[in-house]
């Protein structure tokens, strides 16, 4: 019946039924995807620049991943309601200016709003402009869908990327300094017992952002296959 | 004479590009598998990296700063670098086929290689002069060469190692890289720029 249905419209190269404009469930597809799915750090392993040099503290991390997923949510939906306007040969260089404008807009409000936060990110700022997920998102999802959708996806997208940033932020906040969002939790609970907690400096120097990072997508992958297995 | 070297030496060992100051991350990781892929690679890269530096060097002097434009920095740069690595392709594949099939499915993967705005912007951070720019670019890509090349030839023979399930691919590329960048840190302190 279904089938009959859908060669008939596709003959007549109408819809039959239009899609209702909200369609919540759709939305929350589109919000969930960037939360496991195609989590964007573990999974299609993109932006790691940004996130291996700026996560020395859970803190950088909050700031990093908001910075992203203003970016990610406000040009989502520039490119959507662009997207007919756009001719198709340039749109990778449209999708660049777009990007480069917000990046633009975050790094001036940065500087003006939280100077320590921005001092502390520096050059990383500007260079959201060069974060794979953002071109990706631009180009496989907002230059196809409507501007709803877009910025449901750019939220989940960018939300899935802070996870990531304050997940690997604790971890090498905590082990390589024994602070966590500046609370001392680790020297704290150590201090208690009597011991002297000695931070592991090498997790807030470049390796340990490498090896944290290695391990983080390697415990993601187990628990993947655990989930596959059980299935 | 001495200061070129220092620049040279700091920007290859001492704060390399990959493995100090993580630009260029993601083709590091991505065309690290075989070593003649990244000879390519880093062909490429040494060559758009000194002319983006130089050309950013060139607008932020010449445009920017005297028309009061700053603020425009990162859309320019990124402009400028997207139209010269296409310029460079149409260039190498006119001039040279052999140089561009070696080079030519790089040069459109560089316009996202973030060193590359990454040197753009630190050149007119820090404020340096026409020869500094041409060397830091020069230091620069050399510096993802070199990690390149170390990296492709530690994963040929990983390759071959028994690796658990849950490390293949990119986990066990990012620990290589940790492993590499501890030993980069030996250089620490021999010159700081």
């Amino acid at each position: 019946m279904a089938d009959s249905e859908t060669i008939s419209s596709d003959i007549a190269g109408v819809e039959t039924a239009p899609a209702p404009w909200l369609d919540f469930k759709e939305l929350s597809q589109d919000l969930t995807r960037g939360l496991w799915q195609e989590i964007p750090l573990f999974r299609l392993v993109l932006g790691t620049c940004p996130t291996l040099a700026v996560t020395t503290s859970a803190t950088n991390g909050v700031g990093m991943g908001i910075a992203t997923t203003f970016v990610l949510i406000a040009s989502n939906v520039m490119i959507s309601l662009l997207r007919n306007i756009i001719p198709d040969m340039v749109r990778i260089p449209a999708f660049i200016v777009v990007i480069a404008s917000f990046v633009t807009v975050t790094d001036l409000m940065m500087a003006a709003f939280t100077p320590d936060l921005h001092h502390a990110l520096g050059i990383f700022i500007p260079l959201i402009v060069v974060n794979c997920i953002l071109l990706a998102r631009a180009e496989a999802f907002a230059s196809k869908n409507n501007s709803i959708r877009s910025a449901v996806d750019g939220l989940g997208m960018g939300i899935g990327f802070s996870i990531a940033l304050i997940l690997l932020g604790t971890v090498r906040e905590i082990l390589g300094n024994g602070t966590w969002f500046g609370i001392p939790v680790l020297t704290g609970t150590m201090d208690l017992f009597g011991y002297d907690y000695q931070p592991l400096i090498v997790m807030v120097l470049p390796p340990g952002a490498f090896i944290g990072l290695g391990l983080l997508v390697a415990g993601m992958n187990k628990i993947e296959a655990n989930r596959q297995k059980k299935r | 004479m001495v200061e070129i070297l220092l620049i040279l030496v700091s920007t290859i060992f001492v704060t390399n590009f990959v493995l100090a100051r993580f630009l260029g991350i993601c083709p590091f990781l991505g065309v690290s598998s075989r070593i003649e892929t990244s000879i390519g690679m880093g062909m490429a890269v040494i060559f758009v990296i000194t002319l983006a530096a130089l050309s950013a060097w060139s607008i932020e002097k010449v445009i920017l700063v005297p028309f009061d434009l700053v603020y425009l920095r990162t859309i320019v740069f990124i402009l400028v670098i997207a139209t010269l690595v296409q310029f460079v392709e149409m260039v190498v594949r006119k001039t040279s086929p052999a140089l561009y099939n070696a080079l030519g499915i790089y040069l459109p993967l560089i316009t996202t290689n973030c060193a590359v705005l990454g040197v753009a912007l630190l050149v007119v951070q820090k404020d340096m002069d026409f020869f500094q720019t041409f060397f830091f670019g020069v230091g620069a890509s050399v510096g993802f060469t070199v990690a390149l090349l170390l990296m492709a030839g530690i994963r040929e023979q990983t390759a071959y190692a028994k690796i658990p399930q849950i490390f293949q691919g990119t986990p066990i590329g990012l620990i290589t890289a940790g492993l590499m960048s501890l030993a980069f840190l030996g250089f620490a302190g021999l010159v700081r720029m």
